[in-house]
C-alpha cells in the first residue's frame, strides 16, 4: 500500500535535515505504529507524506499503491486515498462542518471521475457515520472545529476519515489531549474502519493508544531514521524501559 | 492659503455649468439654496483634507462625467418579494416599477414630494445632513441636497410587509445621477429598504432616515458588478427611543466607492448596526467605508463590522468613529474592521477612532489585516479540496461575521450567492 524508500527531508527555510533516510512499507490491511521521542521526525514524516509546504525532499521516494506521492498536490494525494488525521485539527470559523465535509467528499469524487452526492444522500451518509462516533447534529452544523473540545476535535477527524473512506490513514498523535473515554471512542471509530483494503500508520508517543488499536508492526523512530522494527511487544518494551535504553542498544 | 485657493478653484470648476433644480415648493427651493451656500462655504474636498487622506476625491471632482462601460445585468434581489422602484440613469422609471402602493406605507417620488407641502419632509430635508456636518465636512452630501432632483420618499406607519427595492439601472454609459431618498419610520413601524445596481457612471446618493421611538429600519445594499462605476453615498440616520437601525452593504468591484454612514443615537435604548463586505480585484479598485456614530442617549448599542477582501493591487479604506457624548452613559460600542489580503500588492488603510466623554461606557475597536491562513488552507487541501476552492471557502469564512449582521436569512443567502458567484468568476 505505502512504500517509503530512503526518504531524506530538510526544512525549506533552513539547512536542517529532519528525515535522514526513512524506509517503511505498509501492506494492505495492516496497521503500523511509529513511536519515538520528541523531535525524532514522526510528525514531519506525516506532513511530508500529505504534502504540507515548508519541507524539501532531498532524496528518496514515497509511493501509494505504486503511484509517486511526492509529485502530487495535497488535494491530489487525498483523492488518491491518503488521509492525515491532524495532531492539532484546525479551527475554521465561518465554514460549517457539514459544508466542509460535503465539499471535500464531492471534490474527491469529482477528482476520481465519480458522480457527486446530492445534499440529501450525503446528509444520510454523514448522519450514520456520526452516530457511531457520538457526534450530534449540533456539532455537524457548527463551524469546523470551532469551540470543539479536544476530544470532539479528534472525533471529528475520525468522522472525516469515515466519510472520505481513504485507503491509507495516517494518525498523527491522535491520542494527545484525550481522556480515557474519548480515547476509547476514537479507537473504536478507527477499529471499525479496519479493513483488508485499508492501512493505517499510527504515530504516537505512548503505548496506551496501542492498547486499543492493536498494531501489526511497531517502528521506533529516532533522529530522523527508523531504528528498530518489531511486533506489538516492542511498544510494551518502550513503555517499560523508555526510549533511552533502546537508543543505547541501537547505538 | 494655497489649500483654500485650490479648494475654491476645484469647487468652482465642479459647480460651473450646474444649476439648482427648477421648480419645487418654496421650502424646497430654500433648502437647496441653503445647501448650495453651505457647499460654496465649505468647498469640495482636496486630497490634503484629513478626511480624504486615504481616498482621492478626484473622480468625484472632475467636471465632466467619466464614461463607464455598462456591465452585464447588475444583481438584484430576485428571490425576495419586493415593491420594486426602478431608477434608470438616475430618473424614476414608472414603467419598470411596481405601483407605488403598499399597506402601512406612504410612498412618493422625490421629484413630486418637493412640490408639495408635506410636513415631515419639510422638517427633514437637509436637516440630518446638516447635523451630520458637525465634526467633519461632508460636501458631497451637501452637493446632494442642493442638486438631487429625483429619488424616493417613504413613510412607514406600521409594519411594512414587503421590502422596498430601489433598483438602479443604466442605459447611458456617461450618465450622472444624483438621487435623494427620505425615510421616516413612525413609532413602532418597521421597514426594510433594499438597494441594488449601479445607476450611473457616477452616482451620488443621499439618504436621510428618521426613526421614531420603537421604529425599526433595515437596509441591505448590493453595489454590483460594473467595474468602472464611481459612487459616493451618504446615509444619515437619527434614532429615537428603543429604535433599531441595521444596514449592510455588499460591494463587488467598483473603481471608486465611498460609502459614508452617519448615525446619531438620540433616544435611550436604541440600537444601530452598520456592516459591510467589499471584494476587490485589481489596481483600479478602491473602496472606502467611512462611518461616524454618535451616542447621545443612555444605554444605546452600536456595532460596526467591516470586512474587505483585496487582491492584485486593490485598495480598501475604513474610517470609523464612535463618539460618546457626556450624557450617553451605559453605551455599548463595538467596531471591527478587517481585511484579507490575497497577495502582497493589496492595500488596506484603516483609521479607527473612539472619542468618549461619558464615564460608564463599554467601547472596543479593532482593526487587522492579514493573509490567508496557510494552516487552514493546508487542512482543507489535505481533505481533497482544490486550492482555489479552498481559498474561496476561507474568503467566505472571513466575511461570514459581517454577513451574520443581516437579520433576514433569505437576504443573507442572496448575498452569499452573489459573493460565491463573484469568486467563481475571478478564477
Amino acid at each position: 500500500m505505502l512504500k517509503i524508500s530512503g526518504l531524506k527531508v530538510k526544512l525549506e527555510e533552513e539547512d536542517k535535515q529532519i528525515l535522514k533516510g526513512v524506509d517503511l512499507e505498509v501492506g494492505a490491511g495492516q496497521v503500523h505504529a511509529i513511536m519515538g521521542p520528541n523531535g525524532s521526525g514522526k510528525s514531519t514524516l506525516s506532513y511530508v507524506l500529505s504534502g504540507r509546504d515548508g519541507y524539501e525532499v532531498t532524496e528518496g521516494s514515497a509511493e501509494l499503491e505504486g503511484v509517486d506521492l511526492l509529485d502530487m498536490e495535497p488535494e491530489e494525494r487525498a483523492a488518491a486515498g491518503l488521509f492525515l488525521a491532524f495532531q492539532y485539527p484546525v479551527e475554521i470559523p465561518g465554514v460549517g462542518n457539514m459544508t466542509f465535509l460535503r465539499t471535500a467528499y464531492n471534490a474527491q469524487r469529482k477528482a476520481r471521475g465519480e458522480d457527486e452526492a446530492s445534499a440529501a444522500e450525503f446528509l444520510k451518509l454523514v448522519r450514520e457515520k456520526a452516530k457511531d462516533l457520538k457526534i450530534d447534529a449540533e456539532m455537524l452544523k457548527r463551524p469546523v472545529n470551532v469551540g470543539f473540545s479536544g476530544g470532539e476535535k479528534k472525533r471529528n477527524e475520525i468522522l472525516q476519515m469515515a466519510v472520505l473512506e481513504p485507503k491509507m490513514c495516517i494518525l498523527d498523535e491522535t491520542d494527545s489531549g484525550l481522556d480515557v473515554d474519548a480515547m476509547k471512542l476514537v479507537s473504536d471509530g478507527v477499529n471499525a474502519l479496519r479493513d483488508a483494503g485499508r492501512s493505517f500508520l499510527v504515530i504516537t508517543h505512548y503505548q496506551r493508544l496501542l492498547d486499543h488499536i492493536t498494531p501489526d508492526v511497531v517502528h521506533i523512530m529516532a533522529n530522523g531514521r527508523i531504528v528498530k522494527t518489531g511486533g506489538p511487544e516492542l511498544a510494551l518494551e518502550v513503555e517499560k524501559n523508555g526510549y533511552a535504553d533502546l537508543m543505547d542498544e541501537v547505538q | 492659503m494655497a489649500l483654500a485657493k485650490a479648494k475654491s478653484d476645484a469647487t468652482e470648476a465642479r459647480l460651473a455649468g450646474l444649476s439648482l433644480p427648477e421648480g419645487g415648493a418654496s421650502w424646497a427651493r430654500e433648502a437647496r439654496q441653503d445647501a448650495l451656500n453651505r457647499l460654496t462655504g465649505m468647498g469640495l474636498p482636496q486630497r490634503r483634507d484629513e478626511y480624504w487622506r486615504f481616498t482621492s476625491p478626484a473622480e468625484f471632482l472632475a467636471p465632466e462625467t467619466p464614461r463607464a462601460e455598462i456591465a452585464l445585468d447588475a444583481p438584484g434581489f430576485d428571490d425576495t418579494e419586493v415593491l420594486r422602484v426602478v431608477f434608470t440613469d438616475g430618473v424614476f422609471d414608472a414603467e419598470a416599477s411596481d405601483d407605488l402602493a403598499q399597506e402601512n406605507l406612504e410612498i412618493e417620488r422625490y421629484a413630486d414630494a418637493v412640490t408639495k407641502d408635506i410636513h415631515w419632509i419639510k422638517g427633514l430635508l437637509g436637516v440630518l445632513e446638516t447635523a451630520g456636518q458637525n465634526r467633519v465636512d461632508r460636501p458631497f452630501a451637501t452637493f446632494n441636497t442642493a442638486f438631487a432632483e429625483d429619488g424616493i420618499v417613504l413613510r412607514a406607519t406600521g409594519k411594512v410587509s414587503k421590502p422596498v427595492h430601489l433598483d438602479y439601472r443604466r442605459s447611458d454609459d456617461r450618465a450622472e445621477a444624483v438621487l435623494r431618498h427620505m425615510v421616516r419610520v413612525e413609532d413602532g413601524a418597521e421597514l426594510t429598504l433594499l438597494e441594488s445596481g449601479v445607476g450611473a457612471a457616477r452616482l451620488n446618493t443621499g439618504m436621510e432616515v428618521d426613526i421614531a421611538d420603537r421604529g425599526t429600519f433595515h437596509h441591505v445594499r448590493m453595489q454590483g458588478r460594473d467595474h468602472e462605476r464611481r459612487a459616493a453615498t451618504h446615509v444619515f440616520a437619527r434614532l429615537g427611543e428603543e429604535s433599531v437601525f441595521k444596514s449592510f452593504t455588499l460591494s463587488l468591484n467598483g473603481m471608486m466607492t465611498r460609502n459614508e454612514v452617519i448615525i446619531t443615537l438620540k433616544g435611550d435604548d436604541a440600537v444601530a448596526h452598520v456592516a459591510g463586505a467589499a471584494l476587490g480585484d485589481g489596481r483600479d479598485f478602491h473602496h472606502d467605508d467611512t462611518v461616524f456614530i454618535t451616542h447621545d442617549a443612555v444605554n444605546c448599542e452600536s456595532r460596526q463590522v467591516f470586512k474587505k477582501v483585496l487582491r492584485n493591487g486593490a485598495t480598501g479604506v475604513f474610517q470609523g468613529k464612535i463618539l460618546v457624548e457626556p450624557d450617553a452613559q451605559k453605551t455599548d460600542g463595538y467596531q471591527i474592521s478587517q481585511s484579507l489580503l490575497l497577495d502582497e500588492d493589496a492595500n488596506f488603510l484603516a483609521k479607527p477612532e473612539l472619542e468618549i466623554y461619558a464615564d460608564d461606557v463599554q467601547c472596543s475597536h479593532g482593526s487587522t489585516s492579514g493573509a490567508i491562513d496557510e494552516t487552514a488552507l493546508f487542512y482543507l487541501k489535505s481533505r481533497g479540496i482544490p486550492e482555489d476552492k479552498a481559498q474561496d471557502l476561507l474568503v467566505l469564512a472571513f466575511v461570514a461575521e459581517a454577513l451574520a449582521e443581516i437579520e433576514d436569512e433569505g437576504l443573507a443567502e442572496t448575498l452569499r450567492g452573489q459573493l460565491a458567484g463573484w469568486l467563481e468568476r475571478r478564477r
